[in-house]
């Protein structure tokens, strides 16, 4: 059993266990088929004369079907598969993925997006900075790293799986490098797919990506920018700044400030994900943004937002939650 | 050395066919894809797994199917007497080969090609029976990292002394140099692994030694079962809808 680390005092550990067990009420009553889960080498039952198609997860055994992994099974129509938790993610086309760059190869970017293997993005199929469609030169290819280098952080999509691999895209202005703000990780299984991926959060300045992948991006608001002039007179400059390195001009300095506020803001979300990944609860802009908004109705310091007294809270605040929308519903 | 009282109690108290006091943990490395803790009586392991990632080796990136590493090693602090080199000496190569073999015929490696899993082993205190504890402690670890696999592999010795077969043998028994027989079992296909013995036995009482050690597989096999599902459970229930 995994338990949640947290230094706790006796009323806490009690007040958590209570939050938690409301948790599970709640959610074995939402479940009519709570026993679904499975574990390693469990007999799934089924019934063989509708002809079920096993899926992932899942392998025939003399006629019987067995899971292969610990997790949920699904059944949709007649497939029959095992939904595993805390497993690497399982990438799938159109998904919106934060990732770094391990390495930079012939043409292609290897992208680390806690996939079993590298991802591929490839130079041609992403947006060039000055947002002409042409064909990739070689001279693009020897530039290769003043668009992305090692260790950059971008934003992608998935594209599909090719012979050699999993490839990505990022045909838009809205993907790309991403600046000034925190990576975060969390297990996969705690992002689920949405709509919307890309989150502009006005009143802070801030923007959030919630990868697919677990990764979540936490920064400061950039505007895309789809004016190609302004992009190319821009470009010259950076350039020249680039030339001489050692004397870091006024402008590029107001560029790259944030100010505090932001930073603040950023700090503080980035804690309430932590937060919520500590505890096991599914992530999502609006349960990010319950937090942060209980942080600082409480008045809490930044830093005491990863004590375990705001932990209690929030496991408390998510029990209180649920019970609700299951009312309404 | 008198193994087995006359009352058919053991040194440390136990009957012959008793298993020590087993416990598991799932979770223990915070950093890793999967990990547990297993102890069997005063035997403690740490089970650490990473992957499946980028193999880290490109030449030995194999095309259809996983590559599979284990290291094994014992911690400084284990044993009576501090360890002098905790790794890399013959008997934790091969201890380490054993596990690497055993998990490796059950993780199914097809379907994540062109990848590599890491497993980690380290024994944190060590009371005879390690093998056998790194084998469970690296099942559930693989199982929490969300690696698909044939079936559990779950892994108990026993031993034969005083005329008597001994389950799950401690490290005064082990110790006495009669044979030690390891074995790692399937409990669902209900299939052998794994099995090794030390000196040697009559046939017909190798048959019931070996019989007992199988007995001990399927009794840790459901305990691991449970706390395996109990996780699940947990993991799911907290992240709600």
């Amino acid at each position: 059993m995994r338990e949640i680390e947290l230094s706790l005092n006796q009323t806490q550990k009690i007040r958590l266990k209570r939050a938690l067990e409301k948790l599970e009420s709640l959610s074995s009553k939402a479940n009519y088929n709570s026993n679904a889960s499975v574990s390693i080498s469990d007999s799934i039952p089924v019934n063989h004369e509708d002809g079920v198609l096993k899926g992932h997860g899942t392998l025939d055994l003399n006629g019987e079907l067995v899971a292969t992994l610990c997790g949920v099974v699904e059944r949709v129509n007649k497939l029959v598969y095992v939904r595993a938790l805390r497993a690497r993610y399982k990438p799938e086309v159109g998904d919106i993925v934060v990732g770094r760059v391990s390495e930079v190869a012939q043409k292609r970017w290897r992208l680390d997006i806690h996939y079993s293997q590298d991802a591929v993005l490839m130079l041609s199929s992403m947006n060039l900075p000055d947002g002409i469609q042409r064909r990739r030169t070689a001279l693009d290819e020897l530039n290769m790293r003043s668009i992305f280098e090692e260790n950059d952080v971008i934003c992608a999509e998935v594209r599909g799986i090719q012979h050699d691999g999993l490839h990505l895209q990022a045909r838009s202005q809205k993907y790309g490098k991403l600046e000034r703000g925190q990576l975060l990780t969390v297990p996969p299984y705690l992002v689920r797919r949405r709509k919307q991926h890309f989150h502009h959060l006005e009143q802070y300045g801030v923007d959030l990506i919630l990868g697919c992948n677990g990764f979540i991006w936490v920064g400061e608001h950039v505007e895309a920018k789809d004016d190609m002039v302004e992009d190319q007179v821009s470009k010259p400059e950076q350039q020249n700044i680039k030339s001489n390195k050692n004397s870091i001009s006024l402008e590029e300095q107001e560029q790259t400030y944030t100010p505090i506020e932001t930073r603040q803001s950023i700090c503080r979300i980035a804690n309430a994900v932590r937060v919520l990944s500590i505890l096991g609860f599914n992530i999502n802009i609006e349960v990010i943004m319950d937090t942060m908004n209980l942080s600082s109705s409480l008045n809490l310091d930044i830093h005491e937002m990863l004590g375990s007294e705001f932990c209690v809270l929030v496991a408390e605040g998510e029990a209180e939650r649920r019970s609700l929308t299951k009312k309404k519903g | 050395m008198e193994f087995v009282s006359p009352e058919g109690l053991r040194l440390d108290g136990r009957r012959p066919m008793e298993m020590r006091q087993i416990r598991a943990e799932i979770g223990a490395v915070a950093k890793a894809d999967g990990s547990a803790v297993f102890e069997m009586g005063n035997t403690k392991v740490i089970a650490a797994v990473y992957g499946p990632r980028e193999v880290q080796n490109r030449t030995q990136q194999i095309n259809d199917q996983a590559l599979v590493r284990c290291e094994y090693s014992m911690a400084n602090f284990s044993t009576g007497d501090r360890m002098r080199k905790p790794k890399g000496d013959r008997r934790s190569t091969e201890i380490s080969l054993v596990i690497r073999q055993t998990m490796e015929a059950c993780i199914l490696t097809h379907l994540m090609p062109r990848s590599q899993i890491d497993i980690f082993v380290q024994v944190l205190q060590a009371d005879g029976g390690t093998r056998s504890a790194c084998i469970n402690a690296a099942t559930l670890a693989l199982a929490d990292a969300g690696i698909p696999m044939r079936d559990l592999v779950t892994s108990c010795s026993s031993g034969y002394l005083n005329s008597t077969p001994l389950l799950d043998l401690n490290y005064v028994e082990d110790s006495a140099g009669g044979p030690d027989v390891t074995v790692g079992f399937l409990p669902k296909v209900d299939k052998v692994t794994l099995l090794q013995m030390d000196s040697k036995l009559p046939i017909d009482i190798f048959e019931n030694v070996m019989q007992l050690a199988i007995e001990g597989c399927k009794a840790i096999a459901n305990y691991i079962r449970e706390i395996m599902l109990e996780n699940t459970k947990q993991l799911e229930y907290r992240r709600g809808i």
